[in-house]
């Protein structure tokens, strides 16, 4: 055979692999936003783009793109300042309860964002515990929302950062030291060059995450403050304007694409050669009053700003004497829904299950098809391409798939599988971001020992690929599970009245008056919270700190 | 056995492995020798199946093995740094090939005891990769590389990670163990010691294309060219004119074998053929440095006119740093390359 015809070959296997992926996200992500632009733009068989501008050239939309830009960089800015110490801290000392610690951290990365949003309304809202200590309410303000986006990103900071710091080798900062380098100066000149890429795209994930955040601005902003994403709901299902909403879609868009672009160019850039070590032989104990003082206000960051809102919300859900709000979740009788509402939780966990199938099987095919040495330049593309669900507006998702999958040949309106294919579009990108870095990792040379021992093609993946990747899969179909608990913006259009998701029905029952309601919502939080925090320490036991980008 | 004819690969248009023939006989051990970037590595994939070629063919038991693949050519390859599964013990490692293979459970375990017996590993099977040494991992790679009974054996840089004593002992082993098996055996190093040690054939690799080929006393008394004897370690490498049993060189008239070949040649002076007297007769040189071989002592000379000479000379005789010695030479250790 020539060298040609097993180019061809290679190029054939992985159109096999890329083939359901790419069918998949055409299907159920291009075709049902694409569905809503034209829906709001085109009319009377015509594209009307002068629209575009009349939009965005409202003041109140203006308005909108401003506050969505500016608390997205307050939140990253914010973030960046209380988890670059916990990264240090992570990263250069040990510490007894390192472990747990580091779990503690990451466990609300995984939470939903209404149970974050639940969680900082019971901490700062309305009667909360500051209310009712000092009188002081953050709802009200927009620092309320900036605490619960610090909340969610912390953990993407100290992870994509600490993880990388952890692996330098401490050796580079002593040859500074040996030249004459002072302390400061050392680290000024190899380790923060060296870090620099990983925080940047650390920031851009952030920005990333809070310029798209819906649920906890949906249930903190209250009808002030309003992010892009929570004007394209009020659009379609308030105020039922199609057209605003297809242009903020295509506005949020460009926005994420740009952002995932320069995202793509930290990455890449962050692929080059630094000398990486063990992370366990760099940690040291705390040495000095400086590094105690830095260990003992991170340990207080994360009391105050990560357990205290999860701790208030569970207290919040005791209120009631012998568990009263937990048990009226069993009844019928509040009026809000037609089932009880802890039927919600046995809903989500079927959802959730479907859907980190799917997200497993097409994150990973695609994981695969990406991983190959011979990816070409469009594979590559297609990387980006991948994440993009990650900050399209999930509301567009969700209110496309009522347009666009609700006529032969494709009618599932009525069929229970839309819902976890929604949350697997989600979960996908997680999936493949866990794996590929894993994929990458496996020495080529493995498998052509295998090869040369007399194992086929589909033999080399079973024997060397799939063991050394089992463990970066479970961790993947742990964050695609997690990730389908979680998700609203898609699922509250989607999610049919008498069967609401967990996050629904949080949702709806904050929306109601009353204290019964509330004090059901934070119950409901509490049990979401419970089972996403099970997930996570599950995969915690699994992971290691190399596993994936998350 | 084995049949290279024209064997090329290019990479980026620069080719690695420039139409390369070559023949290795049935349990015959062929070394390929070249420094790292020589494609002497792209050899060994090319005949593995793991490098397409872009022209020429390779050739097993006289079938063409164009268009098979990887996992159904049946020769064995050990790698450079043993790539062992690291997921797997030794026992599973070694049993790998076999169970490609389909071989029965029972006869499997039976082939994996022997073949740890062979490489001086016995009962080892249950023991982790991760926790062998060096020297433990290349037998346990080599045993993997046996155990499937490839028709060819492939071995790159068998002993390139080892420390010296290890590899001196190792490399008899194999040298015993190939012959008591009788593998036909194709390995490649950038060492020269090893594969003079190791091969029946060795042969030397340059640029992509095959430079000398011989056994290895041929290859060492008569070096193709240049290259090849800086290669093999020799400094005492110089253009010069033969006529009759002189040659003109930039050491001046130097006495050479009686059927060198004539006209303007390159020269090969041995450092055993230089031989120190005292300063009033032969080349006047200085002594520039000397370095402790062991056996002897390397001095390196230099003439008042001229490149530095290499001397061997016998550890009571050797003379200082900076004193003046005259040079005389042996005929019988100056070879004329071709």
């Amino acid at each position: 055979m020539t060298a040609r015809a097993r180019t061809r070959r290679g190029s054939a296997a992985r159109l096999g692999l890329m083939a359901l992926p790419v069918a998949f996200f055409a299907l159920f992500f291009a075709w049902p936003v694409a569905a809503i632009v034209a829906r709001g733009l085109k009319t009377d068989g015509g594209w009307q783009f002068g629209r575009i501008a009349d939009v965005v050239t409202q003041p109140d939309i203006r308005h909108v793109l401003w506050f969505t830009t500016w608390q997205a960089l307050a939140s990253t800015a914010l973030t960046l300042l209380l988890a670059l110490p916990a990264a240090f801290v992570f990263a250069r000392l040990d510490f007894p309860g390192k472990q747990v610690l580091r779990a503690v951290v990451t466990v609300p990365f995984v939470l939903p964002t209404v149970v974050a949003g639940s969680a900082f309304l019971a901490l700062v809202g309305h009667g909360g515990l500051l209310d009712q200590l000092w009188g002081v309410r953050l709802d009200t303000t927009v620092w309320a929302i900036l605490l619960a986006h610090v909340f969610f990103n912390y953990a993407v900071v100290v992870r994509t950062v600490g993880g990388l710091w952890a692996q330098l080798d401490p050796r580079q900062e002593e040859a500074a030291r040996m030249l004459g380098a002072s302390p400061f100066a050392a680290w000024r000149k190899v380790t923060l060059p060296a870090l620099g890429p990983a925080v940047a795209a650390a920031a851009l994930m952030v920005f990333l995450f809070t310029f798209t955040s819906f649920g906890v601005v949906q249930i903190l902003g209250g009808p002030t403050f309003s992010t892009l994403e929570v004007e394209i709901y009020r659009q379609t299902s308030e105020v039922f304007d199609l057209t605003t909403a297809a242009v903020l879609t295509l506005v949020q868009f460009a926005a994420v694409g740009a952002i995932l672009g320069v995202h793509a160019w930290t990455v890449r850039r962050r692929e080059s050669a630094l000398r990486l070590v063990d992370p366990r032989l760099t940690a040291r104990r705390p040495r000095g009053a400086g590094q105690r003082a830095l260990l003992a206000g991170v340990l207080a960051t994360v009391a105050l700003l990560l357990v205290l809102p999860l701790a208030v919300l569970v207290r919040r859900s005791l209120d009631a004497p012998g568990f009263g709000y937990y048990r009226a979740l069993t009844r019928t009788d509040g009026g809000t829904f037609l089932v009880a509402p802890v039927h919600a939780v046995w809903t989500s966990l079927q959802y959730a299950v479907a859907a980190t199938a799917i997200a497993v099987l097409i994150g990973g095919l695609a994981a695969a098809a990406l991983a190959r040495r011979d990816a070409g330049r469009l594979v590559r593309g297609f990387d980006a391409l991948l994440m993009l669900p990650l900050g399209v507006s999930a509301v567009t998702v969700g209110f496309g798939f009522l347009i666009a999958l609700d006529k032969p040949p494709l009618d599932l309106r009525q069929s229970w599988i839309l819902v976890p294919l929604a949350q697997a579009l989600v979960g996908a990108p997680f999936v493949v971001r866990t794996m590929l870095p894993v994929l990458r990792a496996v020495d080529t040379r493995l498998r052509e020992a295998a090869a040369v021992l007399g194992a086929s093609p589909w033999r080399v993946w079973r024997e060397i690929d799939l063991p050394l990747v089992r463990r970066a899969l479970l961790v993947a179909a742990g964050f695609a599970f997690a990730v389908s608990l979680g998700e609203f913006g898609a699922t509250v259009f989607i999610a049919r009245p008498d069967n609401p998701t967990l996050p629904v029905a949080v949702a709806r029952l904050l929306s109601r008056p009353g204290d019964l309601n509330y004090g059901q919502a934070m119950a409901l939080s509490t049990i979401l919270m419970v089972v996403c925090a099970a997930a996570l320490l599950l995969l915690e036991r699994l992971r290691t700190d190399r596993t994936g980008e998350f | 056995m084995l049949s290279l004819q024209g064997a090329t690969v290019r990479f980026g248009g620069r080719p690695v492995l420039d139409t390369v023939d070559l023949e290795v006989a049935e349990h015959e051990v062929v070394c390929v020798l070249g420094p790292s970037g020589s494609g002497k590595s792209t050899l060994l994939r090319a005949v593995a199946g793991l490098q397409p070629l872009d022209a020429g063919r390779v050739s097993l038991a006289g079938r063409d093995q164009g268009g098979v693949p990887a996992h159904q050519r049946g020769v064995g390859l050990m790698f450079q740094d043993h790539q062992l599964f690291p997921q797997r013990d030794v026992g599973a490692n070694v049993a790998f090939g076999l169970r490609m293979h389909g071989v029965a459970k029972g006869e499997r375990d039976a082939r994996v005891g022997e073949l740890l017996e062979l490489v001086g590993l016995p009962g080892a099977a249950r023991r982790a990769v991760a926790a062998l040494s060096g020297g433990e991992q290349q037998r346990v790679a080599l045993a993997r590389a046996l155990a499937p009974r490839p028709r060819l054996l492939m071995l790159d840089e068998p002993l390139g990670q080892l420390d010296r004593s290890l590899r001196e002992r190792l490399v008899v082993e194999l040298r015993e163990l190939f012959g008591r098996l009788g593998t036909t055996v194709l390995a490649v190093t950038h060492d020269q010691g090893e594969a003079f040690a190791l091969a029946d054939r060795v042969v030397v690799m340059r640029d992509g294309r095959i430079a000398q080929s011989g056994t290895p006393l041929d290859v060492w008394r008569r070096p193709a060219d240049a290259f090849v004897a800086r290669f093999l370690g020799f400094e005492n490498v110089v253009p010069a004119t033969v006529a009759g049993t002189v040659a003109d060189s930039p050491w001046g008239k130097l006495p050479v074998p009686q059927d060198a070949p004539q006209g303007a040649r390159t020269l090969l002076v041995r450092p055993a053929g230089v031989r120190l007297v005292p300063a009033d007769t032969g080349l006047t040189c200085t002594v520039a440095a000397r370095t402790f071989k062991g056996t002897h002592v390397a001095v390196h000379l230099q003439p008042e006119d001229g490149p530095r000479l290499e001397a061997a000379c016998a550890l009571r005789d050797a003379p200082g740093s900076g004193d003046t010695v005259g040079a005389e030479f042996d005929a019988d250790e100056i070879v004329v390359l071709d």
